[in-house]
C-alpha cells in the first residue's frame, strides 16, 4: 500500500436530455413567472465595443437531420481580447460584455444565433497569438457529456494560418470544420458556423 | 499564466462515451473521430461568474415559485450539498440550475406529450448559486419516473437535472441526480451509459434522516464534484490545492 493521493473523481455526466430548456431557458418553453428573463440570451448591449455580429448555424446528427432541442453556449473573448472572468489576469475586460451566450437551436427549423462581437486575439500558452475564435459547448438529448468546439471566422485567414491551435490538427482536411464563412445578411456581418457531430463533415471537437 | 491553474485532465473512462446504442438516439448524435486533446488555454481557464443579485427569493423552491392555488402535488423534500472540485476543495459562487418531471413523472414542456397530468402549481425549474463553504439547498417535490420512447418499455427512474458552472468554462457539466433505494436506476439505459458502477453511486443522492424536516419534508444529500486546478509547484504559490 501507499499513500492515498485524496482526490475526488469529478461527477459523471449526464445528458441533457429533450427538456433542458425549462432549466435553462423556462421563459422559452412558456413556463413564465419563475424568473424575469433567461440567462444569457443578450451579450451585446449599446456601450458594448467592437463589430457587431451575427454567429448563426445548424446543428446536424450522422443522418444529416438538423437537431430542433440542443442548446448551445458560447463563451468568447471582447474586442480586446479579454475575457469578462474573475480569472482573466492581463487585463479588465469591457464591463459592458459578458462574453458568455446560449441560445436554443430553433424548435421548428433547427438554426441557432447569436448577436456578438468579433472578439479580440488571446495568447496561447506559449504567448503566441491564437486567431480570433470562440468556444462553442453543446448538449442534447443523445450526447452524453457536453461537446466542445471553437468557431474560427473565416476572413480571418492570416491569423487562423498561424494559430497554434488549428496547427495541432493533423488532418488538414478537418480545419474548415471550424471556420465558419462571413456573408451580409440585412446589414449586419454574419458567420455561418454548421457544426457536423458526425460523418464526413464531423467537426472536430477537443477533449479540453 | 502558462502550466498553472489548467484543469486535470477529464477521466473519459469515467464519463459515459458519446456511443451508447442501448440509448438509441445517442447513435447518431455522437462523433466518431477521437476527440483532440488540448491542454487548456486562457479560453477554457476562464469562464462566466453569476451574482446573488440574479437571483430571486424563490428561485431555489420548486414547492413555491410557480405555484398558483396552492402547494404542487408530491412528496415534499430538500435538496442540499456541496459542490466541491476533485482537490476536495469548496467551489464558492457556482450557479447551479436544475429542471426536473411533477410527482406523475410529466414535463412542463411544449414537446412533451406523455399522458400523465400537469400540475398546476409545478413548474419544475430553480436555481442557486453556492455560498462560501461551496453549499448549496433547495425544496421541491419528488419527481415521478416516467416512461420514454426507446425500447418498447424504457422507463427512466426519478430524476433531477442539473446544470453546473464552476470558475471557468472547462469545468462545465450537466448530470443527472438519483434516489437512493430506487431499483428503476439499475434498469435504465440513460444511467447505464456510465460504465462504472461507482461512477453511477456519485450520481445517487442520500437520504438523510438527520436534516429531514419534521412534519414537512425528506432531505436528500447530493455533492457534486467539478474539475480540480493543478498545482503551481516551483513556479508561483501553490493555487491549485
Amino acid at each position: 500500500m501507499v499513500q492515498k493521493l485524496d482526490r475526488l473523481k469529478e461527477s459523471p455526466s449526464q445528458t441533457a436530455g429533450p427538456y433542458v430548456h425549462i432549466g435553462a431557458m423556462p421563459n422559452w418553453v412558456e413556463i413564465t413567472g419563475v424568473w424575469k428573463e433567461d440567462l444569457g440570451l443578450v451579450l451585446v448591449g449599446p456601450e458594448t465595443k467592437g463589430e457587431r455580429v451575427v454567429v448563426k448555424g445548424h446543428i446536424y446528427d450522422g443522418g444529416g437531420t438538423p437537431l430542433k432541442d440542443a442548446l448551445v453556449e458560447i463563451w468568447q473573448a471582447d474586442a480586446q481580447g479579454l475575457y469578462n472572468s474573475p480569472r482573466e489576469r492581463r487585463g479588465k475586460a469591457d464591463p459592458h460584455f459578458t462574453g458568455w451566450g446560449r441560445q436554443p437551436t430553433d424548435g421548428v427549423t433547427g438554426e441557432y444565433k447569436f448577436e456578438t462581437i468579433k472578439p479580440g486575439c488571446v495568447p496561447y500558452r506559449d504567448g503566441r497569438l491564437m486567431a480570433p475564435h470562440i468556444t462553442f459547448w453543446i448538449v442534447a438529448r443523445g450526447i452524453n457529456i457536453g461537446l466542445h468546439t471553437r468557431m474560427y471566422f473565416g476572413d480571418e485567414e492570416a491569423a487562423n494560418a498561424e494559430c497554434p491551435v488549428l496547427a495541432r490538427i493533423e488532418h488538414k482536411v478537418r480545419v474548415p470544420t471550424l471556420i465558419a464563412s462571413r456573408s451580409e445578411e440585412n446589414g449586419m456581418p454574419t458567420y455561418t458556423f454548421d457544426i457536423h457531430l458526425q460523418g464526413e463533415k464531423e467537426t472536430v471537437f477537443f477533449d479540453i | 499564466m502558462s502550466d498553472h491553474e489548467s484543469f486535470y485532465h477529464r477521466d473519459r473512462s469515467w464519463h459515459p462515451p458519446a456511443f451508447t446504442p442501448q440509448y438509441k438516439t445517442s447513435i447518431l448524435r455522437s462523433p466518431q473521430y477521437p476527440l483532440l486533446s488540448l491542454d487548456n488555454t486562457i479560453s477554457e481557464m476562464t469562464g462566466p461568474v453569476f451574482g446573488h443579485d440574479r437571483l430571486g427569493p424563490l428561485d431555489n423552491d420548486l414547492i413555491r415559485n410557480f405555484a398558483k392555488t396552492g402547494d404542487p402535488i408530491g412528496q415534499r423534500i430538500i435538496v442540499y450539498g456541496r459542490v466541491l472540485d476533485e482537490n476536495a476543495r469548496p467551489v464558492p459562487g457556482a450557479l447551479l440550475e436544475f429542471w426536473q418531471a411533477n410527482a406523475g413523472g410529466r414535463y412542463r414542456h411544449k414537446k412533451e406529450t406523455y399522458l400523465a397530468a400537469l400540475d398546476p402549481n409545478f413548474g419544475g425549474c430553480g436555481r442557486t448559486i453556492t455560498d462560501e463553504e461551496g453549499r448549496y439547498w433547495f425544496r421541491t417535490i419528488k419527481p415521478g419516473a416516467y416512461p420514454w420512447p426507446n425500447g418498447i418499455n424504457d422507463w427512466r427512474p426519478a430524476h433531477i437535472h442539473f446544470s453546473i458552472f464552476g470558475h471557468a468554462f472547462a469545468q462545465r457539466l450537466i448530470t443527472q441526480m438519483y434516489f437512493e433505494g430506487d431499483p428503476m436506476i439499475w434498469q435504465c439505459p440513460i444511467v447505464s451509459t456510465i460504465p462504472d458502477r461507482q461512477a453511477v453511486e456519485q450520481l445517487i443522492a442520500a437520504l438523510d434522516r438527520e436534516n429531514t424536516l419534521p412534519m414537512d419534508a425528506l432531505a436528500y444529500k447530493f455533492d457534486i464534484v467539478l474539475r480540480g486546478r493543478r498545482s503551481t509547484m516551483f513556479e508561483n504559490r501553490m493555487e491549485g490545492n
